[in-house]
């Protein structure tokens, strides 16, 4: 379980989070709303580890532990994992060598590979001169190797093509165990109730729930977290109402 | 012999003359007595702390992993040994009293006047060798060439010429390393190559000296039409002072050069480290690359490419990055003498991006982890038509570097 108590964060001297409580339970993915500068990678920077987000108030605990002031590994070794929406090119390193970092070696990459669609970028740089949509299948494949309990996405759905939008979609909601079959002798609910997986993902364009089911919905506005409620209705209302007429309503 | 006598002549008035760059290093205070050592029967047979030590600059004993091999401990040339057919491996002094052809390559790209350190390597030769390709040889297993110091306070003089004759294929790995008891030496090193038509040599020199050697290599090559040379220097150990700007004149239609650095600068380390090429004949190529990375010494990574004729293309590329103290000092120039070339460069120093090693955290490896991965992959330059064996030699140079940095 994710829990966020009371969160505050400063970047450089800008408050950018006040009051964020959130709370994950094993098995369910939320998902988060906001506009562009509302602090959305924020929140999910500050889960991950990244030092620049300083955290002047409140806590995080996960998996019953204080990780308030882990380090960014400590945390990925707990079981943390982010998909980043502009990650670091990394001259020199393959892609495949990232992702044997993420599994700890215990991987085929090839395999994994071609179940992305992309093998042909295997022994390339990581990120030097990907596309979007190429960024999105190798933060999959990292995720995939790395098998975190928590999943962090950041706009998983932006940049990437028509033709992978699906593919990216359907891995998301396979690795969140979201894909909806059941497991042999088992009921839909039984096997919903087995799912460990915590997902949170951002979404600008809500694309990605055609794809992956998701528990709940919030909309973060102004560095304040609000409307928690059904992801879908949410989606609807921001689409007819727009961000700030919803938020207003909700408070 | 009177070429022989005016050279020496000219050395003579050189011997006291200043280098263009680099530290000006004291002769005199290093020892040209060459000690007596044995001629080596095997070179399996070398005690293994030798041989240890070797490998460490990429010099493999073991049988069936190079086509042969050329040892110089000092002064002495100890072993020298062809294993395939069309590959000529002689120690310079016989080359030199026995082989009349040989003369044609003597000091014929170089002038022994340059400095101090050619005057040296003439008027005080030690050995050195003479590697030749017959044309036509393909030598597929890489030739290797080691020197060696076991002296203390040693001033090692060589001179070596390569020779890739027309349409042969020759891969050099040439290691220096130092006794493991050797704290202080000079290493004067004199290397022509020759890339004849249609050839293609591969010269990698892997150093690994010890913390207060001075080391100046002076070399010079020149290849003709449709040939490739291939020049890749791994200095990743700590050196006290080392400096060389070797220099390939592609003389060709077609001639192409390319230079790949590796370098580390230790604490009280200086190194200055360069590639120079002209290119003078129709379609010729040139790429010079450095990846320079300091944790306390001073680098001075160069670059000079001049094109001399229309439609020839160069690039040169130093990137460096400062994981501590020290200082990299990118130097790369370009000289258009008509219009029609085309050259570019490009050079970045810095330190390594506070982002990139969040990202590897975020994947699970610690601080220094990261860094050593990210540093690694800094050194990790794909050099197009290396053959396996010389990759991983360089690998694990690479490998062996990042004991000591991190």
């Amino acid at each position: 379980m994710l829990i966020v108590e009371d969160l505050q964060v400063k970047l450089g001297d800008k408050e950018i989070l006040s009051h964020i409580d959130l709370e994950i339970r094993p098995g369910e993915t939320h998902i988060l709303f906001g506009p562009n500068g509302s602090g959305k990678t924020s929140l999910l920077m500050t889960i991950m580890g990244y030092p620049q987000y300083k955290v002047t108030a409140g806590k995080i605990f996960f998996k019953d532990e204080d990780i308030t002031h882990m380090t960014i590994n400590e945390r990925a070794r707990l079981g943390i994992g982010m998909s980043y929406q502009r990650p670091p090119s990394i001259h020199g390193l393959k892609t495949k060598q990232i992702v044997k970092i993420c599994s700890g070696n215990e991987i085929n990459v090839n395999t994994l590979a071609e179940s992305l669609n992309f093998s042909d970028f295997l022994d390339r740089d990581i990120n030097v001169g990907f596309s979007g949509g190429e960024i999105k299948r190798s933060e999959l494949m990292q995720l995939i190797a790395q098998n975190p309990d928590l999943l962090l996405f950041d706009e998983p759905e932006s940049g990437v093509d028509l033709e992978n939008i699906a593919l990216i979609g359907n891995t998301i909601s396979r690795l969140l165990e979201r894909d909806h079959r059941c497991a042999p002798g088992k009921s839909v609910k039984e096997t919903r109730k087995e799912r460990t997986k915590m997902g949170l993902i951002i979404t600008h364009t809500g694309f990605i729930l055609d794809y992956v089911t998701a528990d709940k919905g919030q909309v973060l506005y102004e560095g304040i977290l609000a409307c928690k409620s059904n992801p879908i209705e949410i989606f609807k209302q921001i689409k007819e109402i727009g961000y700030e007429e919803c938020v207003r309503c909700a408070t | 012999m009177c070429a022989m006598r005016d050279l020496d002549a000219k050395a003579r008035e050189a011997k006291g003359k200043k280098a263009a760059f680099g530290q000006d290093i004291d002769l005199e205070s290093f020892s040209s007595d060459n000690p007596f050592h044995e001629a080596v029967q095997d070179i399996g047979q070398l005690p293994e702390n030798e041989r240890e030590r070797m490998l460490m600059a990429g010099i493999d004993t073991r049988p069936g992993v190079r086509s042969g091999t050329y040892l110089q401990k000092d002064g002495t040339s100890v072993y020298s040994t062809s294993l395939q057919e069309g590959l000529e491996i002689i120690p310079i002094k016989t080359a030199l009293e026995k082989l009349d052809w040989v003369k044609e390559y003597y000091w014929k790209l170089l002038s022994v006047d340059t400095d101090k350190y050619t005057a040296r390597a003439r008027l005080d030769l030690h050995n050195g060798y003479v590697i030749r390709a017959l044309p036509g040889a393909k030598v597929t297993y890489p030739a290797q060439a080691c020197m060696y110091i076991e002296k203390d306070g040693f001033s090692q003089n060589v001179h070596n010429i390569i020779i890739a004759e027309e349409n042969s294929e020759l891969h050099i790995i040439t290691g220096c390393a130092t006794a493991a008891h050797v704290a202080r030496g000079l290493h004067v090193g004199i290397s022509e190559y020759y890339v004849k038509k249609g050839a293609k040599l591969s010269f990698t020199m892997i150093h690994h000296w010890a913390e207060d050697v001075a080391v100046r290599p002076r070399s010079a090559g020149v290849v003709e039409e449709g040939g490739l040379f291939l020049n890749n220097y791994i200095s990743m150990k700590p050196v006290k002072s080392l400096q060389m700007y070797p220099t390939v004149y592609l003389k060709g239609k077609g001639a192409v050069a390319r230079f790949y650095s590796l370098l580390v600068g230790s604490p009280g380390g200086e190194l200055d480290v360069g590639g120079r090429v002209y290119l003078s004949a129709e379609e010729t190529r040139a790429e010079v690359i450095s990846r320079a990375i300091t944790n306390g010494g001073n680098i001075i990574a160069r670059g000079d490419l001049i094109g001399e004729i229309a439609g020839v293309r160069g690039h040169l590329e130093c990137r460096g990055l400062i994981l501590k103290e020290g200082s990299i000092h990118a130097i790369p120039e370009l000289t258009g003498k008509v219009d029609g070339v085309d050259m570019s460069h490009e050079a970045a120093v810095g330190k390594i991006a506070q982002d990139e090693i969040l990202y590897l955290m975020s994947r699970g490896l610690n601080e220094d982890e990261a860094t050593a991965t990210i540093v690694r992959g800094f050194l990790s330059v794909d050099i197009p038509g290396l053959p396996a064996p010389l990759k991983e030699e360089i690998d694990r140079a690479v490998e062996l570097s990042q004991q000591d940095m991190m």
